[in-house]
Order: structure tokens, then C-alpha cells, then sequence
């Protein structure tokens, strides 16, 4: 009985196995083992990592069949690599199923039950996501629906809760939006309506977010259901885009915001023109009290509903990822301008290979407003004045930046940009005392072929750094120093001053990258911080299969992937990735 | 000990005959079904992404990743010749998210890319592909299979490629990668 039983039970759960691969139903996935070893360094500050060796894993499984789809993911984190919340790992390490979900979609309606992301406009309101490189993942679990009422007409809905590490939020969220094309609309009333000259393009849409979360605050009458709404447009003629959106949240005091009672507002416009060999986009941000979450209590990344991205050049070379801008969700308002130009083949500039130049400007201000920004503690009587869309007196960034790209020859190509940066570090990184940091970067790459497959790159880079002071009043002033030529105000972090990088690379395509780096931060007020940062990495790549082996120092700083940075502090040792698709 | 015997030996058989029907099918998947964005802005479901019974070679790529843009640039200049030869065409999905979606189609139109291209700003697709990070390539033959994929980008990659592509236009068998 007891074998006929096992029997049965193994059958059971073998036949889906062997079933599925008889129809045409497949399963993919893919998985990442992230592995870590600390060394304890005193120099550069590295933790102490009582675990000595740390790791982040997770795999994906999906599986779909026709219209229908599943899957899960598995992760762990033993315990959580330095950088990555806490939380993540626990006091012990934590372990489990971070995602599941199945979905079934056809051509007019897509159900998901379980966890899912989700993205109403531009994410002013609602954007659920995940960042794996930086530990971030807000899924809402729940469900949520789909439907294409009528051509060119899509309304989603939602309702869920929000996943906090390896568990979810206390708040509920509740959303619809709906997006309306409106050419496309028009089609359903005949094929040869329409209301706009050929090729142009027009879109609307909107939304509605609503958090409901208990009130349980024993002296503030807070409001349990929060609502945030956006309204938004798209206009499109030939080579000319324009974007507009503008959203709402009512009242939702909370840690984040100090406990105010002012509502919160957004608006986001965006404009661009392009055509072959040039592209100009110009974009114009404001924003008032829009931190939004699904919990009043949540601080940080965590129980976040809603993206702000910040209107600033997103970099990668590494000196100019020293000092990257975090919007301020509380208030600020900001423009940025960028444009590129490849010049034509043949012509004087553009040479045999042509030539690429790209120019961005960004200034991020404090919004116009009765808050005190020195003292983030309290707003008294939980309300302040706010004039939306004026420019406050403080300048929290100023960035522009220069860059050529040009090909020599077949075989050599170079990079060279310059970036001048205004960073109001006090403020950004809520650091009091801390002051601004103003940064000249020149930054330059050399792409050589050897062979066909084999390449050499280098890269050079130096940041002239210069730490300013800011007086009680907000006035951007020189650093006070002693007569030892120390600086006594602004304070000084451990990464202070000018640096040097260099980067050597060499790679045998398409499977080999061997590369050497060296940060050096000659110019540290202090002499016993003038440190060396080595690192290398030996990648080999196979097809999906990359295996990664560094060995170095990490200098502490601000990591950003995507458009979202977490801090990393500094560590010393070997790493160790693998990640596949299979 | 008889049961336990009895047990593994169906357990075994189970996955043999898991293992045989998989290796007669050799259908990994099509693209599938996400929810992305055309240049425009305006929402398309990936499954409808087709080139005619010609390969096509789907890459995810991001205005941030310099080797997304490095791999990008070098085919561009190759696309023409490859286009001729095996009727490929190359689409270019984009992972950005909001804060530099707006600037992927002036950032195409000023490389003189001429790629099909579509915005995955949430990782919709990025996810139902199980792509980890960008670059990362996929060959999809004429009957909408993956043949290959590969994930980096390093300077000559594109050699290997257009071999495998060169395989996959004239309907050979993908062999040696």
C-alpha cells in the first residue's frame, strides 16, 4: 500500500514534467550567484564581516504554454552582500521564493495573478520594479488586469500589496489607467477617419493610485486612503516628440516628508527633435511632497510606489559616478538639455568613420518654498508654502559635460569628454556640515584591434575636486581651513579630493576579458589616505554563461544601475559571479 | 528497500522519457508576449515582432551600457552588407527606464542607427526573455527559434555572429558555439 502510494505520488508528480514537453508548452530562466569575500582593510574603512565570505543568488524559472504563463524565483541571500539592505539577509541569512506568478493573456485581455511589476505614464504614481544589481524589488502581489476595450483604447487595474524583502507592506494599493491613441481610436468608427495630418500621433492617458493603510497614530488624524492621480499627454509630428505629464497626491504625512500635511504634485515635460545624425531632447522636472509609499513608516528604497527619476546624465565612467545626483523627493525642480550630433562620413569633422559629439547640460534647484532645507527634522505646523514650478535659491546640481567619440581607422577609436560638476552634497546626501563639492573630469578611452578578435582598451581618467563650505544663510562660500592648510569646514568623508583611474582591458572575443584598474585618490587632505584602489577581473563568457573572478579593493561610493544608486561601502577581497539564460 | 528500489527506478524512466521528447524538441521558444513600447511611445506586444520567415537578431541594450552602444555602432556599419546577405533584420530593445526613454529615439536618429527599435522601460520583455544584464544578443531563425544567444560585448564578437547568422539564413543546422 505504502509503495503503491509513493508510486502514485512520484507519477503524479513526474507526468506534468513529461507532459509538458509533449505539447508546446517550454521553460526558460536564468540565475545569477553573486559571491564575495571581506578581507578586513582599516585603511580604506572596509567593515568588519564577521562571515568572512558573503552571497547573493537567485534563479528564475518561467514556464509558458500558449497563452499561459508561470513562474517563480528563488533567492537567497547568505548572507546579504555589503551595499544590499540589511534586511535582506537578516540576522541569520534568508532564503526563499521571492516571486510567483501566473499570467494568461490573449489579444484583448492579460490577467497576472501573484506578483507582478507595473508602470502607470512615467511612474509618478505607480512604478513596480526590480533592480537586482542593487537589491531593489517593490513587486506589488496581487493582481492585475489588462484589456484593450476598443482599438487603441487599454485600461489596466490593479490591486495588491507590496513586497518588502521576504515580505509584503501593510498598505493595500489600488490602481487604474487607462491610455487612449487617439488615430487609433478613431479607426473604429471607420477606416478612413481621422483628425490629424498623416503621420502625426497623439495620446492621452491617466491614472488613479489609491493606498489604503490603517491609522493607529495615537495624535495626528492621518488620512487612511491616499490617492494620487496623473494626467498626461503625447504629441508627435515627424521627427518631433512632445511629452507632458502631471500628477497629484493628496495629503500623506509620514516619516519621509517630515509629517506634513501638503499635498504633493509633479510635473514632467519632455521634448524632442531628431533626425538622421542629430538628436536634441530638452526636459523640464518639478516636484513638491511626492515621496509615496505604501507605508508611512518605510524609509529609504523600501515600500516605494512611485519612480522620480533624476533629470541628469546618467554616467558610467567610473570618476564621474563619484558624486551622482538622487532626486529630492521632497522638492526640487530641474532642467536638463542634451544633444547629439554625428557628423557625416566623409565630411572634414566626420572623417572616413565618422564622428560623434554629445553635449548635456543639467541644473537641479531647490523648488521654491517656505521649508527650511538646513533643518530636515520638523515643518512647523506640518505645513509650508510652495510656489510649484519656481526656482528655489539653492542650487543642489549643476553638471555639463562634453563628449567626442571618433573612429580613427578600422582598428582604433577614442573617446575623450570633460565634465564640470557642481554637487551640493549636504543637502543631496542630507549630510550636514558636509557642504558642496565642485569636480573638473577629463575622461578618455583608447579601443585598439589587434586582430579581427583580440582588443586592447584603455582608459584614463582624473577629477580635480574642490570642497566648498556653505554658510548658515545657504551661500556657497570657500572651505575654511587651519593654519596647517586643513580644512576645518566643510567636513570631510574619507574620499575626499582629486583621483586618478586608469583601466586597462584586453579581450579575446567573444569569449575572454582580462582587465586591470587602479583608483588612486592622490589628492586626500590627509597623507595616510592616499590610497590605492587595484582591482582586476577575469571574465569568461560563453554563449549566456558568464563567470566573473575579481580580486581588488573597492572604494566606498554610490553604485547606480539603471536609473537607481545604493551606497557601497569600501571592501577588499575576492568576488565571484556566475549568471546564465537558459 | 524493494520500494525504494521501485521508486528510483520510475522516478528514472519519468526523467528518461522527460529528456527524450526534450531532445526531440528542439523548439526553445518564440519571442513572447510583454507588453513594450514602439519609438513612438505607443504600446506593442513583442509576439507581433516578425521579419518575414528572415532571421532576426533581438538586443537588449541601454543608452547608459558603453559596450551596448559599441556593439550597436559596430554593426551598424556592417548592417547593410548583412541585411543584403541573409535578409536579417536587427532590432534593438532598449531596457532604459523613464529617466532616458525620451532620449532613445534622439539618441538612434543621432547615431544614424537604422534598427528597429522598442523600449522595455519597466523589463517586461527584458524578464520574459530572462535576460540578466545588457548587452545581451538572441538569433531567432526564420520560425521564430532562438538558435543562439550571447551575453557582453566584446570587439570582434560580431565575426562569430555572422557566421552562426550566415548558418541560420541558409537554414543550416547552428553548429560550433
Amino acid at each position: 500500500m505504502k509503495t503503491l502510494l509513493l508510486l502514485t505520488c512520484i507519477y503524479c508528480f513526474t507526468l506534468p514534467l513529461v507532459a509538458q514537453n509533449q505539447s508546446d508548452g517550454s521553460i526558460g530562466g536564468n540565475f545569477q550567484i553573486d559571491v564575495q569575500s571581506y578581507s578586513p582593510d582599516s585603511l580604506i574603512g572596509a567593515q568588519n564581516v564577521p562571515e568572512k565570505v558573503r552571497s547573493n543568488a537567485f534563479l528564475n524559472l518561467n514556464y509558458t504554454k500558449g497563452n499561459f504563463s508561470a513562474g517563480v524565483r528563488y533567492e537567497s541571500y547568505l548572507k546579504e552582500i555589503l551595499g544590499f539592505s540589511p534586511n535582506w539577509g537578516g540576522k541569520e541569512g534568508n532564503a526563499g521564493i521571492g516571486y510567483r506568478y501566473a499570467r494568461y493573456s490573449n489579444d484583448d485581455f492579460d490577467v497576472t495573478i501573484g506578483n507582478f511589476y507595473e508602470q502607470f505614464g512615467n511612474g509618478m504614481i505607480l512604478r513596480t520594479y526590480e533592480e537586482r544589481g542593487l537589491g531593489l524589488d517593490n513587486a506589488l502581489d496581487g493582481v492585475r488586469a489588462k484589456l484593450t476595450m476598443a482599438k487603441g483604447l487599454q485600461i489596466t487595474g490593479v490591486f495588491g500589496k507590496q513586497r518588502s524583502f521576504f515580505n509584503v507592506g501593510p498598505g493595500i494599493v489600488r490602481g487604474i489607467d487607462g491610455e487612449l491613441l487617439v488615430e487609433d481610436f478613431l479607426k473604429n468608427f471607420g477606416d478612413n477617419v481621422s483628425i490629424l495630418p498623416e503621420g502625426w500621433r497623439l495620446r492621452f492617458g491617466g491614472g488613479v493610485v489609491s493606498k489604503y493603510e490603517q491609522d493607529t497614530d495615537p495624535t495626528l488624524n492621518l488620512p487612511e486612503n491616499v490617492l494620487a492621480y496623473n494626467a498626461r499627454m503625447t504629441f508627435q509630428a515627424g521627427g518631433l516628440a512632445l511629452d507632458a505629464e502631471y500628477a497629484y497626491k493628496i495629503n500623506d504625512p509620514k516619516t519621509t516628508n517630515v509629517n506634513t500635511f501638503n499635498s504633493g504634485r509633479a510635473l514632467y515635460v519632455n521634448a524632442s527633435y531628431s533626425s538622421p545624425g542629430i538628436g536634441i531632447n530638452v526636459s523640464l522636472k518639478s516636484l513638491d511632497n511626492m515621496d509615496f509609499r505604501s507605508s508611512r513608516r518605510s524609509q529609504l528604497t523600501d515600500l516605494v510606489l512611485n519612480y522620480l527619476p533624476a533629470v541628469t546624465k546618467q554616467y558610467t565612467y567610473r570618476l564621474l559616478t563619484l558624486y551622482p545626483y538622487a532626486t529630492q523627493p521632497n522638492g526640487e525642480i530641474g532642467i536638463q538639455a542634451d544633444l547629439l550630433y554625428t557628423f557625416p562620413k566623409g565630411s572634414f569633422l566626420g572623417g572616413k568613420y565618422g564622428t560623434s559629439i554629445n553635449i548635456n547640460y543639467a541644473r537641479v534647484h531647490s523648488i521654491d518654498s517656505s521649508r527650511n532645507l538646513s533643518d530636515s527634522t520638523a515643518i512647523e505646523g506640518n505645513l509650508y508654502n510652495t510656489n510649484f514650478l519656481s526656482f528655489g535659491r539653492r542650487v543642489f546640481f549643476d553638471d555639463i559635460n562634453v563628449e567626442i567619440q571618433k573612429k580613427w581607422s578600422k582598428d582604433f577609436k577614442t573617446n575623450f569628454g570633460y565634465m564640470r560638476q557642481y554637487y551640493l552634497k549636504e543637502l543631496i546626501e542630507l549630510l550636514p556640515g558636509t557642504g558642496a563639492i565642485k569636480t573638473d573630469v577629463i575622461t578618455s578611452e583608447f579601443i585598439y584591434s589587434l586582430t579581427t578578435t583580440k582588443t586592447i582598451r584603455i582608459e584614463l581618467q582624473h577629477m580635480a575636486a574642490e570642497h566648498r563650505k556653505i554658510d548658515a544663510d545657504g551661500n556657497d562660500k570657500e572651505a575654511e581651513k587651519d593654519p596647517n592648510g586643513f580644512t576645518i569646514s566643510p567636513k570631510l568623508d574619507n574620499n575626499n579630493g582629486s583621483w586618478i583611474y586608469a583601466l586597462a582591458e584586453y579581450t579575446i572575443a567573444p569569449q575572454w576579458f582580462i582587465s586591470l584598474f587602479n583608483e588612486y585618490n592622490y589628492g586626500n587632505e590627509d597623507p595616510n589616505r592616499r590610497l590605492n584602489y587595484l582591482s582586476g577581473n577575469i571574465i569568461y563568457v560563453k554563449d549566456a554563461l558568464r563567470l566573473t573572478v575579481g580580486y581588488g579593493r573597492v572604494r566606498g561610493g554610490i553604485l547606480c544601475v539603471g536609473g537607481v544608486c545604493r551606497p557601497v561601502p569600501a571592501s577588499n577581497g575576492f568576488s565571484l559571479s556566475i549568471s546564465s539564460t537558459f | 528497500m524493494r520500494t525504494m528500489f521501485l521508486s528510483i527506478s520510475f522516478m528514472f524512466l519519468s526523467l528518461c522519457s522527460v529528456k527524450e521528447s526534450h531532445a526531440q524538441d528542439n523548439v526553445k521558444q518564440v519571442i513572447p508576449s510583454a507588453s513594450i513600447k514602439n519609438i513612438k511611445g505607443e504600446k506593442v506586444n513583442s509576439a507581433t515582432i516578425t521579419n518575414d520567415g528572415k532571421p532576426i537578431l533581438l538586443n537588449f541594450w541601454a543608452t547608459w551600457c558603453k559596450p551596448c552602444i559599441q556593439e550597436l555602432s559596430n554593426l551598424s556599419s556592417l548592417y547593410d552588407d548583412w541585411k543584403e546577405a541573409t535578409g536579417v533584420k536587427i532590432v534593438a530593445v532598449s531596457v532604459d527606464d523613464v529617466r532616458n526613454s525620451a532620449k532613445v529615439a534622439p539618441f538612434i536618429n543621432g547615431k544614424r542607427w537604422e534598427y528597429e527599435v522598442y523600449l522595455d522601460e519597466n523589463g517586461d520583455l527584458k524578464r520574459a526573455m530572462n535576460v540578466n544584464n545588457v548587452p545581451h544578443s538572441f538569433l531567432i531563425d526564420g520560425n521564430g527559434k532562438i538558435v543562439w544567444q550571447h551575453n557582453s560585448y566584446a570587439p570582434g564578437d560580431e565575426e562569430k555572429l555572422y557566421e552562426v547568422l550566415k548558418q541560420v539564413a541558409a537554414g543550416q543546422e547552428v553548429t560550433g558555439h
